[in-house]
């Protein structure tokens, strides 16, 4: 899958006749390409536009301006049919594992709904569910039958994952899939995702603010802020060495389990600046330690720091 | 021993037996005593209202000059007579009949046509929400009452008018319920989630929109029960409703409110009849709120 040049802008209406006055810049220009097979791990704070590029790249959202193309194919040209069958490889699994169930279907019909809508007939639905719960760690004799309520978070987002996985997928686009989660389940689930993948042969888009757990299941890292990649490349080199002061900032920020190290200060400190209104040239240079005079004047171009490696940042100019 | 892999089986657990959740719900409902009484005591005068004609002692409309505001306990008419000396029992068995046809057939009139707009509005939103909502709005701005009141005074007296009225009044309400719920659900994950795998309008619809909107649209109708039957028996009280000699309890509060002087109890028997049954109706209501929660 390649992403190029992804845009998605809001407007926010504001009074009586709802005239769009300003635009919120959610997603600003977003390029990057998922290669078969890989985990591509997408980082960045709450509000940087990590949901709404997973919308906007699967279609759930119209895009304002850019491609997205799956095996070659023009998602966002692709005819409505044409859509339903695509939607078939590419799936998605959602962050909030107690709104992404319908409180009133068993576990067992939210995940042969899937099926169901693409022409599987109930009872061939069903056991093909029964079989993907037991996929994914769930007795289908014991869970089949239950509501939502009835299970754990955990298991919640065992169910989740099979009823995006039902439809055999190619490409699985996962939304925070655990931060919802207890960190012991946590580990859980993402080593069930990691056997998933390796058995039914996936790639996976992997969204979480948690740096643990991308830099736990990632083969690549993409960093976002304010809507815009600051910093991309193999994961242990950005775990290694950090190249973005943003990316260096966000590995610092996790909290010490030394208790010397308790009362650093902050890393980051205030909020990211209004995405309403961005500051002008680097996204960054309000919250960053290392700004010069030109950060305010140009938006810095992504330079190659090692094969693979890019940072969007005016410090790297020169090895470009 | 051999015989140790067959036993292991049996002490797995069975296939959990699956209860739909209509079934639950109704479960719930006989669980409660304060609902199950309510519920009892509302079939019953349902069931006395339906079974008047049988039930009745006599005539509701025959009176007796000589047998004017006859006490409660009186040999022959075990509730008394009222200002024409017609029979308190017979009167309020058909009273309730022609309160409780008023009083809930607007109820589900709005119930069917508020939930489909309200839902319509809703999951499809822009123009056609805005013109559903501002239309409504426009009813909601009135006091139930004083629109009760307006409507029925403009097409007068007469239970098809009554019917009429209190439909306009309770279909703005529920509209905006139906509406609420729908814009609520719509945006939830498994929505989007569905969307995501390919599912058309339909089946989402049908099979996610539905069964998690009408549960919140049924509690508060029937919250409203309880009003549309004191607005009911409220309009025949003012003269704009039933009609005389038809027996309607609201009717009979205006026909026997002079002859409190006399006989204080007699008077009060349709208010009571009125209080019980919208306090069953609330009480209901409130067991119906709790027992289709589904986080239990």
């Amino acid at each position: 899958m390649t992403v190029d040049g992804l845009v998605k802008h809001f407007p926010v209406r504001r009074g009586l006749l709802r005239r769009a006055t300003e635009t919120l810049r959610a997603v600003d220009g977003v390029s990057f390409a998922v290669e078969p097979g890989e985990t591509l791990g997408v980082v960045g704070e709450s509000g940087c536009g990590k949901s709404t590029l997973a919308r906007t790249v699967l279609r759930l959202v119209a895009a304002d301006a850019g491609r997205v193309s799956f095996d070659g194919e023009d998602l966002f040209a692709a005819s409505d049919s044409r859509l339903k069958r695509l939607r078939r490889d590419l799936q998605l699994v959602f962050q909030d594992p107690y709104a992404s169930l319908n409180p009133r279907m068993t576990l067992r019909d939210a995940i042969a709904f899937n099926l169901i809508i693409h022409g599987a007939d109930r009872g061939a639905a069903r056991r093909r569910a029964d079989d993907m719960l037991e996929d994914v760690g769930l007795d289908p004799r014991l869970f089949g039958g239950r509501y939502p309520h009835e299970v754990s978070g955990g298991q919640r987002q065992r169910v989740n994952i099979a009823r995006a996985l039902v439809l055999d997928p190619r490409l699985v686009v996962l939304d925070e899939p655990v931060s919802a989660l207890d960190k012991s389940v946590q580990a859980q689930v993402l080593n069930l995702l990691q056997q998933l993948k390796a058995a039914r042969r996936l790639t996976y888009v992997l969204i979480s603010h948690d740096l643990n757990v991308i830099e736990y299941a990632s083969d690549r890292v993409i960093v976002l802020y304010l809507g815009k990649i600051v910093e991309m490349g193999p994961a242990e080199t950005i775990a290694e060495s950090p190249k973005h002061p943003y990316t260096q900032a966000l590995f610092r920020s996790a909290p010490s389990m030394d208790p010397a190290q308790r009362l650093v200060a902050p890393p980051l400190t205030g909020d990211p600046p209004n995405p309403l209104n961005p500051p002008s040239g680097c996204r960054f240079r309000t919250r960053c330690p290392h700004a010069i005079a030109r950060c305010a004047e140009v938006e810095p171009a992504a330079y190659e720091i090692s094969r693979g490696h890019l940072a969007a940042c005016h410090l790297y100019a020169t090895s470009a | 021993m051999s015989v140790s892999a067959p036993t292991l089986i049996t002490t797995l657990p069975g296939p959990r037996v699956t209860t739909s959740y209509w079934r639950l719900v109704g479960r719930r409902l006989a669980r409660d005593p304060t609902t199950l009484t309510a519920g009892l005591l509302l079939a019953a005068i349902v069931l006395a209202a339906i079974l008047a004609p049988v039930l009745a002692p006599y005539d509701p409309a025959a009176g007796s000059i000589r047998l004017r505001l006859s006490p409660i306990g009186s040999p022959g008419h075990p509730l008394g007579t009222d200002e024409q000396g017609r029979d308190m029992l017979s009167r309020l068995l058909y009273g309730g009949r022609m309160t409780l046809l008023a009083g809930l057939t607007p109820i589900v009139i709005a119930c069917l046509l508020g939930g489909v707009l309200g839902i319509f509005a809703g999951y499809l939103g822009g123009a056609v929400n805005s013109i559903v909502m501002r239309t409504s709005d426009i009813f909601y701005a009135f006091p139930a009452i004083l629109l009760a009141i307006a409507i029925s005074g403009a097409l007068g007296p007469g239970l098809g008018n009554t019917l009429i009225s209190l439909s306009v009044v309770f279909l703005p309400r529920i509209i905006r319920v139906a509406e609420a719920v729908t814009v609520q659900t719509k945006s939830l994950e498994y929505v989007a989630a569905a969307r995501a795998s390919g599912a058309g309008s339909w089946p989402i619809v049908r099979y996610h929109l539905l069964p998690n909107v009408l549960a919140p649209i049924l509690v508060f109708t029937s919250t409203q029960v309880s009003l549309s039957i004191i607005l009911a028996a409220g309009l025949s009280f003012l003269g704009l409703g039933v009609t005389p000699p038809a027996a309607e309890w609201g009717l009979m509060l205006n026909t026997l409110r002079q002859s409190i002087y006399v006989d204080a109890w007699v008077p009060a028997l349709p208010g009571v009849a009125i209080f019980v049954v919208s306090m069953a109706f609330n009480l209901l209501s409130d067991g119906l709120r709790d027992a289709m929660e589904v986080r239990g």
